[in-house]
């Protein structure tokens, strides 16, 4: 074992970059700009995030069009766009605000953004979010993830509601018929059966049990069965319910009695990914941007694969991307924000949304994501262009878009990182141990999440 | 006393001082180098960890001081308990393996007559293999499915076995991951011990009708005892900060069976946004560790003296 020390190393990434931070004092410049003082055009250059890597040419190219074209409307905005991939990387996002090179409009997945709010980390823009103008028709669901009280701390990019994702060719071989996806979990039972009799290799039906993402999974499966994961409060765990103990039950009659998970457990975001890439994998929990990540990172075909509603759902976790503002941000920037995430996020056939331009890049339109806007205007005229100007087979996943419309999006529980981890260990016991006690297990885990959410304030 | 009387007579001689620093500047120059990088990446980071261990801090306004909430908090957790279970199983378990295994590997190289050079470069390849490679390979060694091991167990008749799916044999499965990919260093360490032995001891042994066993009871391990002795503290301290293991492999379960230490660690800082509990348990691990460095650092003053 080589000498390496983690506790060090943990402490080097917040000091080095808390070491060159002294330069970029965020507070010296919202003391010299004071709020309401500065001319309505004074220049303000922003630092925005997630611009797409140069890996991605044509997303890339999209995007810098579309940044000199909101800069020729507004001229005193300056945008200064920042790529990674992935946008946000837990393991850098702490030093990046320690260190003061956090984006002025930065990138965010909804799963951290009522933590990083908690946390004091993001720029309150209540003030000044009214600009927006099509605030109201944002779908409230969705701006509930960037509230807190009263409070708003920024505006979203993407929002999917959990599905089932299917591999229709699988479903041909397997005698199923992939245009009547499963629409129970007794169905999902037969079907996952079904596939995993294809041969040696062939998972029926696969899911997360470690890296918190197994957590992530049974909180989607819980809300789909109409559970709850914390009671009405916020600070006692409500999952140790019938709902939480039907998600272990049918996973752990899937892997034991029916056979149809496959070996392999423990598995985390990119193995079922990889897997349905693979062509072996019959079913997951999932929305349409994993057929899209399947298509781009993982080698598989837009074609064979389609997303259905989640079997008997009562309500979906909802999952997605935005962005928050920069806690020492200026009113300057975060106008000036505001203004560039509505250009580009927020309208119709303009930016994210400019669904001709996609067309003729090549890229695949036509996934019934994001949904920002549900049944309003808006949203209807995003739904208008892009079956106007669809490349992929959209019927796949009309089950999903129609579903979207009357299931309720529910939001992550609060502290969700910490019962996630906490409740890895329910899954992966059911997947891996033949004999795991689910009652006990879920007790287990209730005692412990009340401990972690006895402490939210 | 005569150092006393250079050292008086040195200080009465400010030109010879200066002769004398004139004389090191440039090893003066490269220390000043390797202090600065010291003193940047590792002792600051080290202090600053141990003040953000009493520290709640969102990196954005003025930290506040909670005094020992950020233990509390560490200690409280279920899975503290189950972190430093697991971190002493994995150093015991590594110590059984990778202490034995490398040293054995380095008797055989050592006997060896031919191949020495190719077989000492099979046994440091691993070594070269970027930990992550390394850790993927294994990965689909282990697979319960098409794996290479139950491909092997197979054909001998032996039932499949769960490797990292199991909680029986998840942690042994990560310590032979981490054997394989570290034991090229150690061999070549107890292999340069063991060839500073004289061959006249294995021959006056061997005269005495010593076989193999007892020339390594008798020879060759008194005369390797110092090494094998920082060795030993070198791996304690090493495989008790595991973490690319859990990290890569298996996500700290199943049922947090290869939850470490380092790994929920980084699950406080990076995951749950918890510094503070983070730079807590970190400095618990320090503490630790540092009464292992403490006896190394006491055995090597002890053979220089």
């Amino acid at each position: 074992m080589k000498p390496r020390n983690l506790s060090m190393l943990l402490a080097a990434g917040i000091v080095l970059t808390a070491a060159g931070c002294g330069s970029d004092s965020g507070a010296q410049k919202a003391a010299d700009t004071k709020p309401g003082t500065a001319a309505a055009d004074a220049p303000v250059t922003i630092t925005v995030g997630c611009q797409p890597p140069k890996s991605n040419p044509l997303e890339r190219a999209a995007w810098d069009e579309d940044v000199a074209a909101f800069q020729k409307l507004h001229p005193n905005i300056t945008i200064e766009s920042k790529d990674a991939f992935p946008c946000i990387n837990p393991d850098t996002f702490q030093a990046k605000l320690a260190g003061g090179t956090m984006e002025d409009v930065f990138y965010v997945y909804f799963t951290d953004v009522q933590k990083i709010i908690a946390a004091g980390q993001a720029a309150d823009i209540s003030p000044y979010v009214s600009s927006v103008t099509r605030l109201g028709d944002l779908r409230p669901d969705v701006m509930s993830v960037f509230k807190s009280g009263d409070k708003t701390y920024g505006l979203p990019r993407t929002n999917y509601s959990t599905g089932l994702v299917y591999n229709r060719k699988l479903f041909a071989q397997a005698g199923l018929d992939p245009n009547s996806p499963p629409k129970t979990w007794a169905e999902v039972q037969e079907a996952a059966k079904k596939i995993a009799a294809l041969g040696p290799g062939h998972v029926g039906f696969g899911e997360y049990s470690a890296g918190n993402t197994g957590g992530w999974h049974f909180t989607a499966s819980l809300y789909g069965r109409g559970g709850e994961m914390v009671g009405p409060d916020g600070r006692t765990a409500a999952f140790n319910s019938p709902e939480g103990k039907a998600v272990l039950e049918n996973l752990k009659k899937m892997r034991w009695t029916d056979n149809s998970m496959g070996a392999k457990q423990l598995l985390q975001w990119e193995d079922l990914m990889r897997m349905m890439g693979g062509g072996k994998l019959g079913m997951m929990i999932g929305a349409p941007d994993v057929v899209q990540s399947v298509n781009n990172d993982f080698k598989g075909k837009f074609d064979d694969y389609g997303v259905t509603a989640l079997p008997e759902a009562k309500a979906s976790l909802s999952g997605g991307d935005g962005y928050l503002f920069n806690p020492k941000a200026t009113p300057e920037k975060i106008k000036a924000g505001l203004l560039w995430l509505e250009f580009h996020e927020l309208t119709p056939d303009q930016g994210q949304f400019n669904y001709e331009r996609n067309k003729g890049q090549g890229r695949p339109v036509g996934l019934p994501t994001p949904d920002l806007y549900g049944d309003t205007a808006p949203g209807k005229q995003i739904v208008e262009t892009r079956k106007k100007f669809a490349t992929v087979p959209v019927e796949h996943f009309a089950p999903y878009a129609e579903a979207s419309t009357t299931i309720q999006n529910k939001i992550e529980p609060p502290r969700a990182q910490e019962l996630y981890a906490i409740l890895d260990v329910a899954m992966s016991a059911v997947l891996t141990r033949q004999d795991a006690d689910i009652d006990k297990l879920l007790a287990d885990a209730e005692a412990k999440a009340n401990k972690v959410l006895a402490k939210s304030s | 006393m005569t150092t006393m009387t250079v050292k008086g007579s040195r200080r009465r001689d400010p030109g010879g001082f200066r002769r004398g620093l004139r004389r090191n500047l440039t090893a003066y120059g490269f220390l000043c180098g390797a202090l600065i990088c010291f003193a940047f990446f590792s002792w600051y980071p080290m202090v600053r960890e141990i003040i953000l261990s009493f520290q709640q801090t969102n990196f954005v306004d003025e930290p506040t001081w909670v005094g020992l909430d950020n233990f509390r908090t560490v200690i409280d957790d279920a899975a503290f308990a189950d972190a430093w279970i697991n971190t002493a199983a994995f150093t015991g378990l590594a110590l059984v393996f990778g202490y034995v295994v490398p040293f054995a590997a380095a008797i055989i190289l050592n006997e060896l007559r031919h191949a020495k050079a190719y077989l000492r470069f099979v046994v440091y390849l691993p070594v070269m293999l970027p930990p992550a490679v390394g850790v993927l390979l294994f990965k689909w060694f282990y697979d319960p499915g098409p794996g290479l091991f139950n491909q092997i167990l197979d054909l001998v008749n032996i039932p499949a076995l769960s490797w990292l799916d199991s909680t029986d044999t998840a942690l042994v499965s990560l310590v032979a991951v981490s054997t394989w990919m570290n034991m090229g260093t150690g061999t070549l360490i107890y292999l340069a011990a063991l060839q500073s032995i004289p061959g006249e001891l294995y021959e006056a042994a061997e005269l005495d009708g010593a076989g193999l066993f007892k020339r390594i009871w008798h020879v060759t391990i008194p005369q390797t005892k110092l090494i094998l002795l920082v060795m030993l503290l070198l791996q304690i301290v090493a495989t008790m900060q595991v973490f690319i293991e859990p990290y890569l492999m298996t996500g700290g379960g199943p049922e947090n069976a290869t939850l470490t230490v380092a790994y929920l660690m980084y699950q406080y800082a990076f995951n749950f946004g918890d510094f503070g509990a983070g730079g807590a348990l970190g400095l618990m691990l320090m503490v630790v560790l540092m009464v292992f460095s403490a006896f190394y650092l006491r055995i090597s003053r002890d053979n220089q003296s």
